[in-house]
């Protein structure tokens, strides 16, 4: 490995990217243009406001002698500013508005809810004894991102009901399908998605790692390195070293776009650095996505279609589009590499998690070795079949 | 005896059913200006692919500057040159910063290659436009970056395949002489050309291709004394007839 060689090839790659109009849209103003507009339409430019819901709430605890804390429960709803809370008479009634789209989730409060609280109080130490109950939470299918706002709401509004303040054990004698604790009163509609948008972006280095190479074996340009001493390992470390610079580029432009908009994720600096680690990890395997494109294609042109078969599943089933998939499309989520970056930087940046977490590390192994192993075929396959 | 540069031996290749190279048999001495001429076809090209490692050969050896140029390709990539024939430049890159990117691949040593893109501008007169963008340059201007990017490396054997196509008279008159300086320096230029006025005016000896085949070798002035031509055009077009052809 000669680093003059590898420099000169990293070097020529970043100042075509920034003169060349076409590039330097994908890689800059691209992330500039939808951060803002993701921003300013999903509430983290324009002030740090929590983007609202409307919430049916059916209270089924009207004459038990515990009923103040159903009301409690209401109450506490409405304090979190995010769900604006419409009570319903019948369950038929709500399920009719959600339907028709005009709530985004109908929350059914038993019957047996003011027992419920009561039984615990009585007896806090003693599970057993709790009548145990359950919230049941609709939701609207088709807005992934109220789907996956809303559930951990109401947990908290639950948690604050039940424990009065700070939770003294894990486990209570109502219970709500997600389990998530979350400081939801913080988080906009960006917040959930930003995390996803971050891998998002970094899928588009599969478009113009594929564009430069057909282009430069178009023009001779790669037949003309090879008259060099400069080895393919050579070539290949070049290019991937400069994207792994372009998607940090890119990443921070982003993070610079949604701090300047408002987004302010609950996170140290450390977290930031292994954001950064995973994806530039990611844009490895971008680059070897992007020589299995230009492999295949003939022309630049068609470089780009073929780019985008490997971009369109991953972003669908792998960034912040996935919300609100089938069970069986969040299942083959799971074969995606971009889906453990987003699942990755989900955890840092929403769920608050410790960057030693056990969760963040596997993500991070599994995008490892996806990554390196589809570089390895990609470089592979364009040294056998991509060169001429 | 100078010892041989280039040596090819019943060099064949065959791309499907077409025989671009058929069982060719050809030495070229160091220091010597060779031109290898032949009609769109007839199989230059994919001589000098195979001479730079670019393509193997079906069958047959080659050697350059001594070393087999399919079992010791990086060896000989360090003493070679490519000037190719389709312009291959960096349109976004300056000129200046194409011949440099050239030179840091071969790996020239920072203060000689600074020294010498200056050298290569200013003797292809290059100098004034070095920091605008290739692809602004002119057609005649980006051929010649396209040679000096082919000569950063000073190389001992310089393939030089078709250089001054689309050059008007003056660029075309400077770059000969910048090929006779390498001459005068000892080196080996392998030049394919179109142009037999070019080659009649440069070239030590030449060899004419055609179907693959080598049908005629020697210096300008025993061609014509043989086929008692005025010029090496006329000893062109005996040699290949005068039906229009096509490349591969």
């Amino acid at each position: 490995m000669n680093f003059q060689r590898i420099w000169a090839l990293v070097e020529k790659n970043l100042k075509t990217v920034t003169r060349e109009p076409g590039m330097l849209f994908m890689i800059v103003l691209f992330p500039v243009i939808l951060t803002l507009v993701f921003g300013v339409s999903f509430g983290a430019i324009g002030g740090n406001e929590p983007t609202s819901y409307q919430v049916g709430v059916v209270n089924m605890d009207t004459s038990s002698p515990y009923r103040e804390w159903s009301s409690y429960f209401i109450g506490n709803l409405t304090l979190t500013k995010i769900l604006n809370v419409q009570i319903y008479s019948t369950n038929e009634t709500a399920q009719n508005d959600l339907v028709q789209g005009k709530i985004q989730a109908v929350i059914i409060v038993p019957e047996n809810f003011g027992w419920s609280c009561r039984s615990f109080w009585e007896v806090p130490n003693d599970p057993a004894r709790w009548t145990n109950t359950t919230l049941q939470l609709y939701l609207d299918s088709g807005l992934p991102i109220a789907t996956a706002a809303i559930p951990p709401i109401v947990q908290q509004a639950l948690v604050k009901t039940i424990y009065v303040v700070q939770p003294t054990m894990s486990y209570g004698p109502v219970a709500v399908s997600n389990p998530s604790l979350i400081k939801a009163s913080r988080f906009t509609m960006f917040d959930y998605m930003a995390p996803g948008m971050f891998a998002f972006f970094a899928l588009f280095l599969i478009m113009t790692v594929s564009q430069s190479f057909t282009f430069e074996r178009e023009k001779g340009l790669l037949r003309r390195i090879y008259t060099t001493p400069t080895s393919s390992s050579e070539l290949m470390t070049g290019e991937a070293v400069s994207n792994m610079v372009l998607g940090m580029i890119q990443v921070a432009i982003v993070i610079a776009m949604s701090f300047v908009g408002g987004y302010r994720p609950p996170v140290d600096v450390a977290s930031f650095i292994l954001a950064f680690i995973v994806l530039a990890v990611f844009s490895l395997g971008c680059v070897g996505f992007g020589l299995i494109a230009a492999t295949i294609a003939k022309s630049s042109g068609a470089a780009t279609g073929i780019a985008f078969i490997f971009i369109i599943p991953q972003m669908m089933l792998g960034t912040y589009v996935s919300g609100g998939l089938s069970g069986l499309a969040q299942l083959a989520g799971k074969f995606v590499p971009s889906y453990y970056v987003t699942d990755a930087l989900t955890s840092l940046f929403l769920r608050g998690a410790p960057i030693s977490s056990s969760t963040i590390m596997l993500d991070l192994a599994v995008v490892s070795v996806s990554s390196v192993a589809v570089l390895l075929v990609g470089i592979m396959l364009f040294k056998k079949y991509g060169k001429a | 005896m100078k010892g041989m540069a280039i040596v090819i031996q019943n060099l064949s290749k065959k791309f499907e059913d077409v025989t671009a190279v058929n069982c060719l048999n050809l030495e070229i001495e160091k220091g010597e200006l060779f031109g290898l001429l032949g009609p769109n076809g007839a199989g230059k090209t994919t001589t000098i692919k195979i001479l730079c490692g670019l393509l193997e050969p079906t069958s047959g050896s080659t050697s350059v500057g001594g070393y087999n140029t399919q079992k010791e390709t990086e060896r000989v990539k360090t003493l070679i040159g490519v000037c190719p024939q389709d312009t291959a430049v960096y349109q976004h890159l300056s000129g200046r910063e194409n011949i440099k990117l050239f030179g840091d691949l071969h790996a020239v040593p920072k203060e000689k290659l600074k020294a010498r893109v200056e050298e290569l501008l200013r003797k292809l007169s290059l100098l004034d436009d070095a920091n605008r963008r290739a692809g602004k340059y002119s057609g005649g201007m980006m051929r010649r970056v396209n040679l000096a990017m082919a000569l950063i490396n000073d190389p001992e054997i310089a393939f030089l395949d078709e250089p001054t196509v689309g050059m008007d008279p003056q660029s075309r008159r400077a770059v000969w002489d910048f090929i006779r300086e390498l001459k005068n320096q000892g080196k080996t230029v392998i030049l394919t050309t179109h142009y037999m006025e070019e080659a009649q005016e440069l070239c030590d000896r030449v060899g004419v291709i055609d179907h693959g085949i080598l049908i005629a070798l020697g210096s300008p002035d025993q061609l014509k004394d043989k086929f008692k031509a005025k010029n090496l055009e006329e000893v062109f077009i005996s040699l290949t007839g005068r039906g229009i052809r096509e490349g591969l």
